[in-house]
């Protein structure tokens, strides 16, 4: 064991090693524990990887939004193929083309594979125009076949459009939704919670007042009312913009909450009576002394509160209450999913179920590791 | 304490006048009226509706007046009489139509209830128990998945496997042939039937939230030195685990006993609009699309009621439990 610096004798002491938990600061340590919870390290590396598909969606996806071919409706998802049907291995995977039949008892529309044709798969190919990143246009995307083939990894859709695009940038809408809805009420959530916990008085009790009605109501008739409220025929970024001040809207309490009581159970300790006392200012206090002792665990909150609001935006989106065409998200692509003979028929449509679950279940996880990171009394 | 419940009551009254205006509000956001929409619907049906037709309808219906007024009326109904409004989609005073569905509403909402905690609480205290075990990831990995799966979705599947194993959807509550049969026993047996899809459904989450709530309490608890002194006197280990811990455990789950009732009212509407279930959630939304204001208002307000009385009585209990939080509140 160290021994600690006394005043002016320090010299023996060695400068704090970077993994010395006697001298690493908070976050420091929070990082160490947090390196030590495996899970939720996969998950981060899990967001990271969706929230990146998210961002390069556009040259990720083999077809754009409009992209529709009602040859190919509900297709199923064509296997990548390294052997041909004359067993021929080829070094460049391949799919067949699709050719459409009727089922001889249910005159029901099939697909086959038409060994025929072979499409081999080619990588950043020429398609349809777009932004990339919003910004440049370019025309190259990722994965693609030579024209006329079609390749559909996840399948197709009622309208014919290829499901795998479609997850891509449907992940634009259902990963930044709860992302910025989460950030609005987390500063909506801080200065009014602060404001409330540090002030007290009057204010306070207004300020509980209003959160406390704002809380009473159920959630989902809140928001089935207020995206009724939403007008139908609007631009996409319009509806955006309303469906994430909704969210922001009933989320901002839950964290005002959290922070009002911290300020109050830190305001009285008697390091801030004694800034107080020094004549340090209002603001400083706050941002220097009081934000710190806490900011760690409203990070969890946040955290914590992303799942919910992901689960939130399918739910709305399926109820036709959300997102519209022609935009998209996980919800609408669900949308799709709710007619029972559907997934009877076409079980690939269930498939953004798995993208779901599986953002909701990384935020769990991570949010749990950030938890427990955060708690300087866990062992 | 009785000073704090006092003043603590009588704060429930602004916060509930505020409620009701709020409310009202709501339920006039969407653009357009009950008179349009139904315009709408019959234009579309084929039927010619001219603007006098609509302003006749409007004065009918007392829609023409301003919103304050329209407001003030309600309320004064409401507290005068006990008169919630008219359900123009029913045609039939608001309370009415509720009481329609509030039983079948109240079976499916009970049962379910009772489903989470039968479900969870034990599972909660053998995952405790026997933490790390095979059973205890079995359990969390399941409850984990249940909280991550949106509702809607699990109904779909469990429909779609119940037809592919059963040869029968068991969409809604009863059978065709017993929708509108006199209670028998062929009917609760039906009945029974049909619930399981949506017990297990809108209770999913519940239970998943409950088992985590009960396992990281009863870990918290088992370690206690009351539990420790317990086994070096030599009481036996059932006796011990029920005795101390389970009771412990239990303490925060029973002060949300209140509101889980609300969140599985209003929890089940998706499931229920999914599941065609002719309970409440489908009745009230389309009252809120199709601006059937008085009944949506209703039902909304209601919902809101039954939080701020749960909020009050948790207060109430817990200044109750701690007398520091009775003290600060004379303070401001």
């Amino acid at each position: 064991m160290k021994l600690l610096p006394v005043f002016g004798k320090s010299t023996v002491v060695k400068p704090a090693g970077s993994n010395d938990v006697n001298y690493s600061s908070q976050w420091r340590l929070m990082y160490l524990r947090f390196k030590k919870h495996k899970l939720a390290r996969v998950s981060l590396f899990v967001l990271a990887l969706l929230y990146m598909g998210a961002l390069f969606a556009q040259f990720l996806a083999p077809y754009g939004l409009q992209n529709y071919d009602s040859k190919y409706v509900n297709a199923p998802p064509m296997k990548l193929r390294f052997v041909d049907a004359e067993g021929k291995f080829h070094i460049r995977p391949f799919v067949y083309e699709l050719k459409s039949a009727r089922d001889p008892e249910t005159m029901r529309k099939i697909f086959t594979s038409d060994t025929e044709k072979r499409y081999p798969l080619q990588f950043f190919v020429k398609g349809e125009s777009y932004k990339f990143l919003g910004l440049v246009p370019a025309t190259t995307r990722l994965i693609g076949v030579e024209v006329p083939g079609r390749i559909f990894l996840l399948g197709t859709d009622a309208l014919g459009r290829d499901l795998l695009s479609r997850i891509l940038l449907g992940s634009q809408v259902s990963l930044s939704i709860p992302l910025v809805g989460v950030g609005i009420s987390f500063v909506l959530g801080l200065i009014i919670g602060g404001v409330s916990g540090y002030f007290g008085g009057w204010l306070d009790s207004v300020i509980q007042r209003i959160i406390e009605i704002i809380r009473s109501f159920p959630t989902l008739p809140l928001w089935m009312a207020l995206s009724a409220a939403i007008p139908p025929r609007i631009p996409v970024v319009r509806m955006y913009i309303y469906i994430v001040i909704i969210f922001a809207f009933i989320e901002w309490t839950g964290l005002a909450r959290v922070v009002r009581g911290k300020f109050i159970s830190l305001k009285n300790e008697d390091y801030v009576v004694a800034a107080k006392i020094a004549g340090v200012g209002d603001a400083k206090i706050i941002v220097k002394h009081l934000l710190p002792g806490f900011i760690s665990y409203l990070v969890v909150a946040t955290t914590l509160a992303i799942p919910g609001m992901i689960l939130a935006e399918t739910a709305m989106s399926f109820l036709g209450l959300g997102i519209r065409s022609p935009a998209t998200s996980w919800g609408v692509l669900l949308q799709e999913a709710q007619q029972i003979d559907n997934i009877a028929l076409y079980p690939w449509k269930i498939i953004p179920l798995g993208t779901v679950i599986l953002t909701v279940l990384t935020f769990n996880f991570l949010g749990d590791g950030l938890r427990d990171a955060a708690d300087p009394y866990k062992r | 304490m009785l000073q704090y419940t006092l003043k603590r009551i009588l704060l429930v009254i602004p916060v509930v006048v505020f409620i009701s205006v709020i409310v009202f509000y709501i339920i006039q956001l969407p653009p357009g009226d009950y008179v349009s929409n139904y315009a709408a619907e019959m234009s579309v049906a084929g039927e010619v509706f001219t603007q006098e037709d609509m302003d006749a309808m409007r004065a009918d219906l007392g829609l023409d007046r301003p919103v304050y007024e329209q407001y003030f009326i309600w309320i004064k109904d409401i507290v005068v009489h006990g008169d919630f409004g008219f359900s123009f989609n029913y045609n039939k005073p608001v309370l009415a139509v509720i009481e329609q569905y509030m039983g079948l509403t109240l079976t499916v909402s009970l049962v379910t209830m009772a489903f989470q905690y039968l479900v969870a609480i034990p599972i909660g205290i053998y995952c405790a128990v026997k933490q790390y075990s095979i059973g205890d990831y079995f359990f969390s990995g399941l409850s984990f998945l249940g909280m991550a799966t949106p509702h809607f979705l699990m109904a779909v599947i469990l429909m779609f496997l119940s037809y592919t194993w059963f040869g029968d959807p068991l969409l809604g509550l009863f059978s065709a042939e017993y929708v509108n049969a006199e209670w028998s026993m062929a009917k609760m047996i039906d009945l029974a039937k049909h619930m399981v899809i949506p017990v297990i459904v809108i209770g999913l989450s519940g239970t998943a939230d409950l088992i985590r709530v009960m396992r990281g309490q009863m870990l918290d608890e088992l370690n206690k030195p009351n539990v420790v002194t317990a086994r070096a006197k030599g009481l036996s280990e059932r006796k011990i685990l029920f005795k101390y811990p389970t009771r412990a455990a239990l303490n925060p789950i029973v002060s949300t006993f209140g509101w889980s009732l609300t969140s599985i009212f209003t929890g089940s509407t998706i499931t229920a609009i999914v599941l065609n279930l002719p309970i409440q959630g489908p009745v009230m939304f389309n009252a809120l699309l199709g601006q059937d204001m008085y009944l949506a208002g209703t039902w909304l307000l209601f919902m809101a009621l039954l939080t701020v009385l749960g909020t009050l009585i948790s207060d109430i209990l817990l200044a109750w439990l701690d007398p520091k939080i009775r003290t600060e509140f004379r303070g401001t």
